[in-house]
């Protein structure tokens, strides 16, 4: 594969494209498809083509609404439809050249306007199944530079310079981690693309292999060559059928273009790509007991150094960074590092993909820039809290994450504020909580997630999160008193301190974010045994409290 | 080092043939241990004694550790499915939008705790730690067809349309 080659599958591609008037692009995610927009690109397709439209009915990824899906875009008009079904392929098909049909149209402006798109930049646009697609939009260009204009000495300056940190959560420098691999000494090195989006209420990993499976493929080869590796993993969850299989298509494709193999486009550069599917365990979000779960083992962490860096998968120095990370490579070296540093705040830059879900309006995916406010994505974005009801928290980082009270939310989206007030970036899941949640069960609902994800190696982690388990389980059924809150918290620091990795590490966090923003909600479950969201059941024990008490 | 021929296969049924062939993709080396599962897994339904026993012989790898990595992660499981299987997401989004509730009612709809199976093998109830179409909220699978934005109503009606097959 050469420049020209790629430009010529551009170019036909476009020419493809040109010959027809419009094109419809049919959302098939994972949100959509449960809602059968398989069967509507059918009827779209037939509707077209009964009608003798010359018009382009295209599969893509996820466009990021999904709570008004199965959506429908249409090209070049951007015209976008919601709650579309087969029904209405009639409708839209007749509609075209004329006016748009009212009824079905998402008019949510600003839902789109204060996003920024460079991982989703794809999604939406290409078919994930078509590397022609991919390569339409500038797909392997940057792979291309890379390898016949640049060395892997450039490739890692350039990734420094962006100041891109790691999107899995820890906000390492990628920069530092691949230049760290590659001084390693070797022959033998390996490149893992982490897609084990363990964190329940986060989808944007998913979402991005189901979208724009070639991005992802083509960061790890620039991975490959700027650390010296010649294999890379990729680590999907089993859970994930759709992006499985969608993976490994673009794998087979890239590997029948001569993007994956040996001799990459004509240069001495080897690299391929495997699968390896997770089994159900949060803890393997962990680098080494992610590492462990490709050697076949059972995934628990180890005690760090050695770092991956200089000794992980099969004892060799191994590159593992995020899938998100993963995806905002190409871009970077095709428009250069300081392009990319100049989005984003002081010292988180680029853009973060946020899965928004929970008592919010707009759920779906989006892609917001660093140091855009929590109100903005809450309330403009997301549209803020639906039925009537009024917002209490907003919750990020998962179950190692905290829940961010109302008074905060005009803080800017970072790794360093997030931390700063007891919660994480984490991967990217955000899930708003109004009036009807109580946040003590909140906290026991991520403590008992812990407790059952926790691998048992270390003790802390083991046994402390069961007993904190324990503990809020009497508060929210009204048995605790202000001495097993006072345990509570004793407890969690001791988890925090003493756990071998990040999973006991940050396990307290959402109890302690909890404990330090709505502590009056622990009281009124302690004191007056009542859940001030009326979540908890406390019924057993509300016979023996006196009646000034209760009222 | 003498080189140890692969056990044979435990029986005529062509599923092992699957299974072996997995394992050959990967030089019969240790690390193929979960990949080796899963294929087991997806061809049987579940693990069994006959089947752990046969990829760790296969593989070299101690029994005992073969089991240690069946039990670590959730997604294999040593019983066999029910002819339908029910499973309720208890993620996140999908607790802030009251699974529980309808995992509760499920649970008393089929008279048994999730993770198990009614008693005439007809429908397992198991739930898992996200699906990730949080966006659709509350989800269910049922047959691993996702389900999205279910009430407790529609749960039942799919719980009530399985058992009069």
């Amino acid at each position: 594969m050469t420049t020209e080659e790629l430009e010529q599958i551009a170019e036909s591609v476009r020419l493809a494209n040109s010959k027809h008037d419009h094109e419809i692009n049919v959302c098939m995610g994972t949100g959509c498809l449960s809602q059968h927009s398989d069967k509507l690109k059918d009827a779209l397709t037939s509707a077209v083509d009964a009608q003798g439209k010359k018009v382009l009915v295209r599969r893509t990824g996820c466009m990021g609404l999904c709570a008004a899906g199965p959506l429908v875009l249409v090209d070049p008009e951007e015209i976008l439809y919601q709650h579309v079904h087969a029904a209405d392929a009639e409708k839209i098909a007749s509609s075209l050249d004329r006016e748009p049909v009212a009824e079905l149209q998402c008019n949510l402006r600003e839902h789109f306007d204060e996003q920024v798109h460079i991982v989703l930049e794809n999604s939406g646009h290409i078919d994930p199944e078509k590397i022609d697609d991919y390569i339409a939009h500038d797909g392997y260009n940057a792979l291309l530079k890379a390898l016949t204009e640049m060395t892997p000495k450039d490739v890692i300056q350039q990734i420094t310079d962006s100041g891109l940190r790691g999107r899995g959560g820890g906000g390492y420098p990628t920069g530092l981690k691949w230049s760290t691999v590659a001084k390693a000494a070797g022959e033998m090195k390996f490149v893992i693309c982490n897609g084990d989006e363990g964190d329940p209420g986060a989808f944007m990993d998913r979402s991005v292999l189901e979208s724009d499976p070639q991005r992802v493929i083509e960061g790890m080869v620039i991975g490959g060559y700027a650390v010296g590796a010649s294999k890379g993993f990729i680590y999907v969850r089993a859970e994930y059928p759709l992006a499985v299989s969608r993976l490994t298509t673009a794998l087979r494709e890239a590997r029948r273009h001569g993007l994956l193999g040996n001799n990459i486009c004509n240069t001495p550069f080897n690299f391929d790509v495997e699968i390896r599917l997770g089994a159900g365990a949060f803890v393997c979000g962990e680098e080494t007991a992610l590492i462990a779960s490709i050697e076949g083992k059972r995934g628990t962490p180890k005690p760090r150094p050695p770092y991956p860096a200089s000794s992980g998968l099969f004892g060799k120095p191994t590159l593992i960074n995020n899938v998100e990370t993963f995806a905002n490579i190409a871009p970077i070296i095709r428009k250069g590092g300081k392009w990319f540093a100049s989005i984003g705040s002081e010292r988180s830059k680029g853009t973060k993909v946020f899965a928004l879900t929970g008592k919010i309006t707009n759920s779906g995916l989006v892609e917001v820039p660093m140091g855009i406010s929590l109100r903005q994505i809450v309330e403009g974005i997301g549209g803020g809290v639906p039925d009537g009801h009024t917002f209490k928290a907003v919750q990020t980082g998962g179950p190692s994450g905290g829940c961010i009270p109302a008074e905060l939310l005009d803080i800017g989206v970072s790794y360093d504020a997030l931390v700063k007030i007891g919660s994480i970036m984490g991967s990217g899941g955000m899930i708003v909580m109004d009036d009807t949640s109580c946040m003590v069960n909140v906290a026991r609902f991520f403590i008992e997630f812990c407790m059952t994800e926790s691998c048992g190696k270390c003790i802390p982690c083991r046994a402390g999160t069961a007993q904190m388990f324990t503990l809020l389980t009497r508060i929210c059924t009204g048995t605790g008193t202000m001495d097993d809150l006072a345990l509570l918290e004793d407890l969690c620091s001791t988890v925090k301190e003493a756990s071998l990795c990040g999973l006991g590490q940050t396990a307290p966090n959402p109890i302690l974010s909890t404990l330090k923003y709505f502590h009056n909600e622990y009281i009124e479950h302690i004191v007056n045994k009542r859940c001030p969201a009326g979540v908890c059941n406390m019924e057993s024990i509300q016979s023996e409290i006196p009646s000034e008490v209760t009222a | 080092m003498p080189v140890i021929a692969p056990p044979p296969l435990p029986s005529e049924d062509k599923r092992w043939k699957i299974v072996n062939g997995t394992m050959r993709k990967n030089g019969f080396a240790r690390h193929a241990l979960i990949e080796t599962l899963h294929t087991v897994q997806s061809s049987f339904g579940y693990l069994d004694d006959e089947s752990i026993r046969f990829v760790a012989r296969s593989l070299h790898v101690p029994l005992s550790q073969a089991y240690g990595v069946v039990t670590f992660y959730h997604y294999f499981s040593l019983k066999p499915p029910g002819k339908h299987t029910l499973t309720i997401c208890t993620g996140t989004a999908c607790y802030i939008k009251g699974t529980d509730k309808l995992l509760a009612s499920a649970e008393k709809h089929l008279g048994i705790p999730q993770g198990q199976t009614t008693k005439d093998g007809l429908i397992s109830l198991t739930t898992a730690r996200c699906v990730g179409a949080c966006g659709r909220a509350p989800v269910a699978l049922a047959d691993g067809e996702l389900q999205g934005q279910i009430t407790g109503d529609e749960l039942i009606a799919q719980l009530e349309r399985w058992s009069k097959e």
